[in-house]
């Protein structure tokens, strides 16, 4: 095999590996930044070593070896750490002549919680979100800097920045880097949540044309979601979410036309949609709310994904029930934009009347002043009323307020079919 | 990107012998590896091909054979899909795969066809043609 073959190989072993190994290293040394040089040391080494050995038959155990022969090496190096070198090192050389069956074991065990701590540690409140999603990316999803620049159409020098203030943060706070218990975990998985949404929500904002990295983040955040689901099997949410992104995902094929313009839900063509992906997303929902998470955030918009995904036809669409759903979810997500999609669904489950009163009440509480996709919305119900006048007025604002040009196109051939053009 | 891998039979799946129970465990354990990296997205062992059929295809002509089929080496006994970085990533995985059957093996690895593969092919005429098909299809 050429050398840059095997490279290769032992890059995509590492890329498999390296989350367990940080994660672990991260645990032991209570260090991110540390962990992640060890990992990288410990790359460097089977690059040189592989080549001439082959690749080990458990090469996450021997790379964690590696690693640690690296950090006892650090330790004994760095005089400041006595204490922990005394603490630690000691550990260390007691596990260093154990059979590898013995590390292997000893990773196999708390696989699901390094990864996890890891994760936990990635989106620590005290970060950003967009540092947060950075860390994790890097982390634990082994995307470089540049591909994660690339993907928040960055630049590298920005992020690479991002990252290294992330970890200079998590190292000053004094963190333990367990998995957290309790009231805190509860609070810190909201914030894990979030930010693999917001990972899933950038790539689904990649249009047509856009480096390829962009439209991966929606696997990268599924794929995180799935990971998440395997380690914490009994949390409502996490299944929520994940349900979610994979129903939203399975939409992703079909939401565009040729010509790179958007396509409305209720236009698409459903046969496009991935079939794989929705029965995944329903299965997960079922789970959230098997565990008593019907009511979450993110199990409530998973579901109401899922009356879309459900229905063969748009005319299928059971309005009604997604009506009941924004009622629930208005409750524990109370937001205006909730709301005008509350509005939009009451009109399509009662009637357009029953849409002009909720967003006549939006409108009233001055919320989404200046917000194209409100008088967008009454534009269409008071079509659908019959009020051609005052739906062609609403229709012209919204032109006016949208900054997309498609979309104002769109509203603009709304407004002329009112005149009955 | 998606890939189907295909582990494919040998004689003893072909004759219906079951695994054992330490394979049964060993795959059970690598499956679970599978989930928890978060790449598998669905997976199913197949009967031996004595309880298939096959249809053959010549113009307007369709035979029904039933099975069992000989080219044993070529038939599928099971089957994943998986959700990868790339080729490499599936091949590594594989790697980690218990022998799944008695003898000697083989896997294979197949890149499931997304719409980027296309390229410049499918052009947006030809993109909207298929639509317009699928649609058609849907409605029947």
């Amino acid at each position: 095999m050429a050398a840059t073959d095997t490279h290769h190989v032992i890059e995509t072993v590492f890329r498999i590996e390296q989350a367990r190994l940080i994660g672990g290293l991260t645990r032991m040394l209570r260090n991110v930044s540390l962990a992640e040089e060890l990992a990288q040391d410990a790359l460097v080494i089977a690059l040189s070593e592989w080549p001439k050995t082959g690749v080990p038959a458990n090469p996450g155990a021997w790379l964690m070896a590696a690693a640690k022969r690296k950090a006892i090496d650090a330790f004994r190096r760095n005089k400041m750490l006595a204490r922990k070198h005394a603490e630690i090192g000691r550990d260390l050389d007691d596990e260093r002549d154990a059979s590898v069956e013995d590390i292997e074991a000893a990773l196999d065990d708390d696989v699901g919680d390094e990864v996890l701590g890891l994760i936990f540690t990635a989106c620590h409140p005290l970060l950003s979100p967009e540092a947060r999603a950075a860390l994790t990316l890097r982390l634990v999803g082994g995307l470089t800097t540049d591909e994660i620049a690339r993907a928040f159409l960055s630049n590298e020098a920005t992020i690479a920045q991002r990252i290294v203030r992330a970890k200079k943060t998590l190292g000053g706070a004094g963190l333990s880097y367990e998995v957290p218990h309790g009231t805190e975990r509860d609070e810190r998985l909201a914030s894990v949540l979030e930010v693999i949404y917001l990972i899933f929500n950038e790539g689904y904002a990649a249009t047509a044309g856009e480096d390829l990295i962009r439209p991966a983040l929606c696997a990268e955040a599924q794929r995180l979601g799935r990971i998440l689901v395997g380690v914490m099997p009994d949390e409502p949410e996490v299944f929520g979410l994940l349900a979610l992104m994979e129903i939203q995902a399975s939409r992703l094929g079909a939401r565009t036309a040729p010509d790179g313009s958007p396509i409305l839900l209720t236009e698409q063509n459903r046969a496009r949609w991935d079939q794989l992906l929705i029965r995944r997303g329903l299965a997960a929902l079922a789970r959230a709310e098997a565990l008593g998470g019907a009511n979450g955030p993110y199990a409530l918009q998973a579901a109401l994904a899922a009356c879309h995904a459900r229905a063969r036809k748009a005319e299928d669409t059971d309005w009604k029930r997604i009506a009941a759903l924004y009622d629930s979810l208005r409750e524990v997500m109370p937001s205006p934009v909730v709301d005008l999609n509350r509005a939009i669904a009451y009109s399509m489950a009662f009637s357009p009347e029953a849409g002009l009163t909720l967003i006549g009440e939006i409108e009233k509480a001055g919320l989404l002043p200046n917000y194209a996709p409100v008088p967008a919305a009454k534009g269409d119900f008071l079509f659908r009323a019959g009020r051609l006048a005052d739906a062609k007025a609403q229709f012209e604002r919204a032109a006016a307020l949208t900054r997309n040009e498609r979309e104002k196109a769109f509203f603009l051939k709304r407004a002329a079919v009112c005149n009955g053009e | 990107m998606r890939v189907m891998v295909m582990v494919k039979a040998t004689k003893d799946s072909e004759a219906g012998t079951m695994p054992s129970t330490e394979l049964l465990e060993a795959m059970g354990k690598y499956n679970e590896e599978l989930v928890n990296a978060g790449i598998m997205l669905a997976g199913e062992g197949l009967h031996p091909s004595v309880k298939g059929t096959r249809v053959a295809f010549d113009g307007p002509g369709r035979t029904v054979i039933d099975g069992p089929f000989a080219e044993t080496r070529e038939l599928v006994a099971g089957f994943w899909l998986w959700q990868v970085k790339d080729m490499a990533e599936a091949v590594e995985w594989v790697k980690r795969c218990p022998n799944p059957m008695l003898g000697p093996s083989e896997i294979e690895i197949r890149p499931v066809f997304e719409a980027a593969d296309f390229g410049d092919a499918l052009t947006p005429e030809l993109a909207e043609q298929e639509d317009r098909l699928r649609d058609k299809v849907a409605k029947r």
